[in-house]
């Protein structure tokens, strides 16, 4: 299908983009901003979206902010909100040791040639709870950087996502930045679905923090685990039953069994044509356990 | 609601043209009814199927996720930049030598998928490709052909020809 009428501006820099979304709300039209557009687009070719006026972000790219890959002191990895996930995907070496689970993640996030012009920024406010970036936010303890037309708000990405593409970025508001907090270098994201690149039917990442402290004969204890799960619920979810398994848990196969376990006993996944409920429990089974063993052997890449 | 339209510049090619257009006008669409390059398919419209592939600024695009306005500032390649009037180029030839099409619809999706997976990654090995070719869609080849083709130009582009295929090319 084509796309119905709409209005195109282009935004010429962040406070353009908010004072545009002020106006056009307050002259009752339905803005809608644009960054890469390969989930807009393809709702708006359907039409289940028909903003009257888009406006594009695309001309700030020129900032070098808006797709920059920074480190704070303090260790934080922030990203500019239309860094496209390829570039993502191609900068293993500037993400660090830290957060190595974003580039690996990436080959999980469309194909090619949507991972060419797609945005972490757009992906985030998008909202899909079975997206990728969605998923890292939640991982990573990630603060999502949004613009408003009075104040700059951060929202802690366990405040982002309220279902259903709904997310705590308001009307008003343009995200410019994400800042991932929290470094793991033990992590791993992992998914199903039925075609490469399709939407997963249930996606996992995962992270384990060790403690040498606590190292004994049986080897090192665990300081704890993070298990996000999507796919399941109409957000990005933790497990806090998966959690409290891995806490102070010895890494292993019979532990991270066990936390898939307690992961898959504890959701409440919904049943569509896409798969059972049943099925949607088995596959979290599965990848949580992939995921773990995976997130395990990542210790030593730093 | 009125449709507006406005003056873009579009690089298609090596050549640029003024049109005047609707913003809601999808790229693919442009480059087939207002620009006459009909090479580039359009096949379901909602970023899926890969046929519409062309490059812009020498990255693999769906044209039909990417609105004409948006492609102004951009330089954009399609199926018909490659090769010179009737000679095909090395890629091309691949396609056809290792039959890595039957009813050709899909196939100039491929190529400009292929060509801009191949600029970015030249070292790309057969796993590689059979990923990055994954990205769209055939329902005649069974995309082992196509993969071979790829992988086939890869390897010949590296000095190596055939090296990464089954069969010898002819």
């Amino acid at each position: 299908m084509k796309p119905a009428t709409f209005r195109y501006h282009r935004a010429h820099d962040v406070a353009d983009a908010i004072g545009m979304l002020g106006e056009l709300d307050a002259a009752g039209e339905d803005p809608k901003l644009v960054a890469g557009g390969q989930s807009l687009v393809p709702m708006m070719n359907f039409r289940l979206a028909r903003p009257s006026v888009l406006i594009d972000l695309g001309p700030l790219r020129r900032f070098p902010a808006m797709t920059g890959i920074g480190h704070d002191d303090d260790g934080a990895l922030t990203l500019g909100a239309l860094t496209t996930h390829r570039v993502v995907e191609t900068s293993r070496a500037e993400l660090g040791p830290g957060f190595g689970v974003i580039c690996r993640a990436m080959r999980w996030v469309g194909h090619l040639p949507i991972r060419s012009r797609g945005t972490v920024g757009g992906s985030l406010v998008h909202g899909d709870a079975t997206a990728e970036w969605c998923l890292l936010a939640v991982l990573l303890d990630a603060v999502i950087i949004a613009e408003g037309p009075d104040s700059t708000r951060e929202i802690p990405a366990a405040e982002m996502f309220h279902g259903f593409y709904a997310t705590a970025v308001g009307p008003d508001e343009v995200v410019v930045a994400i800042r991932f907090t929290r470094p793991s270098p033990r992590a791993a994201l992992t998914e199903f679905a039925r075609r490469h690149g399709d939407f997963a039917l249930v996606d996992t990442a995962v992270s384990l923090e060790g403690d040498p402290a606590r190292s004994n004969g049986s080897g090192p204890h665990l300081a704890g685990g993070r298990v996000v799960l999507g796919g399941i619920a109409p957000t990005p979810v933790r497990v806090p039953e998966a959690e409290e398994v891995l806490a102070g848990g010895v890494p292993g196969p019979a532990l991270f069994a066990d936390a898939a376990a307690a992961a898959a006993e504890a959701i409440d996944p919904p049943e569509d044509p896409a798969a059972t409920a049943r099925y949607r429990r088995r596959l979290t089974r599965t990848l949580v356990t992939r995921a773990l063993t995976e997130a395990w052997g990542h210790g030593d890449d730093r | 609601m009125t449709s507006e339209r406005q003056l873009v510049v579009l690089a298609v090619n090596g050549t640029e043209h003024e049109l005047l257009l609707e913003p809601r006008q999808i790229l693919s669409d442009v480059l087939r009814h207002e620009l006459g390059l009909t090479g580039t398919h359009v096949g379901c419209e909602h970023g899926v199927c890969g046929a519409c592939t062309v490059l812009v600024d020498g990255e693999p695009v769906r044209s039909c996720l990417v609105f004409a306005v948006q492609a102004e500032d951009a330089e954009v390649r399609t199926v018909e930049s490659l090769g010179e009037g009737a000679e095909l180029t090395d890629l091309q030839q691949a396609f056809r030598a290792h039959h890595g099409l039957q009813c050709g619809f899909c196939t100039a999706g491929f190529l400009m998928l292929a060509e801009g997976f191949l600029l970015q990654e030249p070292d790309a090995g057969r796993d590689e490709v059979r990923e990055a070719v994954s990205a769209n869609l055939c329902r005649c080849t069974g995309y082992q052909n196509i993969v071979d083709a790829v992988a086939d130009t890869a390897a010949r582009r590296r000095g190596s020809p055939g090296s990464s295929t089954q069969e010898a090319a002819p």
